[in-house]
């Protein structure tokens, strides 16, 4: 798994790459673990039964692939600059980036919206639901037992960690997604993006402030 | 009693806001649950993954990553439901891994 | 949908402790809180992990709690809350309430 060292700030500054470990090595370079030929047995014995094929599984590889964040940040530049939009995506994420044909899966995932007087931050204490069919795969740190036991207990210590200081007046709402609706956070626009088109506004928009643990910085 | 995955508001040390891009098996294991659990096969929902999971016991969930748990839950789901029996699998991997050793040559 | 609790309605997460697979955490359970959203209708969690149909579909609510009174130790803001889903079959009127 992922090394032990922290870091800092990750993924506060729109553009810039997410810290990371470089990619794990390649299959050939590295230890092939009972589990990953559990993987592949079970895979070939599902083929051979014709549960799926070959290509089912490329192709789904391919959708992992596909999903990442570009999608919600479209969603949260239309809703800053439209407000029936908004509306929409507050009642029905799915509905709303089927608008844009992003597919989002048949879980419901719904929205909340981060004001002057509320600052959302979304956690799954007893697992990692996330929406992945929105906007990718989760990093470790939100599957990772220290974020699903601090957040809900102490989300302005572990904002803090990742930079991010929420003032005394401001309601820190912790949603735990423990049914079948995925969360994500609709952040604030950051003041100084008045010029922007909603492309560039799309651009500023960080995973991290759609799960709530950043805030979009003010230009 | 307090279930080992039920674990907000316990007590845990500093966030390593780390990440790590997805290796070829991880997204191989995730492709697998979603093929398995979509509306044409319906052989696992997520709410069996997850209790696979969970019952695989505080041991296993502290020494296995992410898809190891994933993998392991998935398996032995489908070896309860008969889509895959035991024998089968122990031949399967023990091919796999004579597969990795001849492409390893 | 006949839901039993409507936004609004003070309700408290029961205080019961089975194994299996729940999906009212620990953190909740004897907690009171207020119905903030009435969500809709879903298949229980809990036979749906056996491979049953966890029906009848039953309401899930939005339940929201005071930090305050989920911690007792709570050093955030004083309005601070957290938000949990939970499934109607875990919740019962507030203390004092009859419904």
């Amino acid at each position: 798994m992922s090394g032990t060292h922290r870091h800092g700030r990750a993924s506060q500054h729109p553009g810039a790459p997410p810290h990371r470990h470089p990619p794990q090595p390649d299959l050939e370079d590295g230890p092939y673990t009972d589990y990953m030929a559990m993987a592949d047995a079970v895979a070939a014995l599902l083929i051979k039964k014709k549960v799926f094929t070959g290509g089912d599984l490329r192709r789904m590889i391919e959708l992992i692939d596909s999903k990442s964040p570009a999608a919600g940040a479209k969603l949260v530049a239309r809703a800053w600059l439209d407000k029936d939009f908004k509306k929409r995506l507050l009642a029905d994420v799915n509905a709303a980036a089927a608008e844009f044909d992003i597919d989002a899966g048949h879980i419901p995932i719904r929205c909340v919206e981060n004001t002057p007087k509320i600052h959302n931050v979304i956690v799954c204490t007893l697992c990692s639901c996330y929406p992945r069919l929105l906007i990718g795969l989760p990093p470790d740190w939100y599957k990772s037992r220290n974020y699903r036991s601090r957040t809900i207990r102490e989300p302005r210590a572990v904002l803090r960690e990742f930079g991010t200081e929420i003032a005394d007046g401001v309601e820190v709402r912790v949603h735990d997604s423990t049914a079948d609706l995925r969360y994500m956070v609709l952040p604030m626009r950051p003041k100084g993006s008045e010029r922007l088109n909603e492309k560039a506004l799309a651009k500023l928009v960080t995973r991290d402030s759609m799960i709530g643990v950043a805030r979009l910085e003010d230009r | 009693m307090r279930r080992h995955h039920d674990m907000g508001g316990l007590e845990a040390g500093p966030v390593e806001i780390s990440e790590h891009d997805y290796s070829p098996w991880e997204k191989r294991v995730d492709a697998i649950v979603r093929l398995l659990s979509d509306k044409k096969r319906r052989l696992l929902t997520v709410d069996e993954l997850r209790r696979g999971i969970e019952d695989l016991g505080s041991g296993a969930y502290d020494k296995l990553g992410y898809y190891e748990r994933w993998i392991s839950s998935a398996t032995n789901i489908l070896i309860e439901k008969g889509v895959i029996t035991v024998d089968e699998l122990g031949r399967a991997i023990e091919d796999a891994k004579a597969r990795r050793r001849e492409a390893s040559r | 949908m006949t839901a039993r609790f409507a936004v609004g309605d003070r309700v408290r997460v029961r205080a019961a402790f089975p194994p299996g697979h729940v999906r009212t955490p620990f953190f909740i359970r004897g907690k009171e809180g207020q119905v903030t959203r009435v969500i809709g209708e879903f298949a229980n969690p809990e036979e749906l992990a056996y491979g049953r149909k966890g029906l009848p579909k039953r309401p899930l609510y939005w339940i929201q709690f005071p930090q305050s009174a989920l911690w007792p130790d709570y050093a955030g803001g004083e309005d601070d809350s957290a938000v949990v889903d939970v499934y109607e079959h875990w919740l019962e009127p507030a203390k004092g309430k009859r419904k």
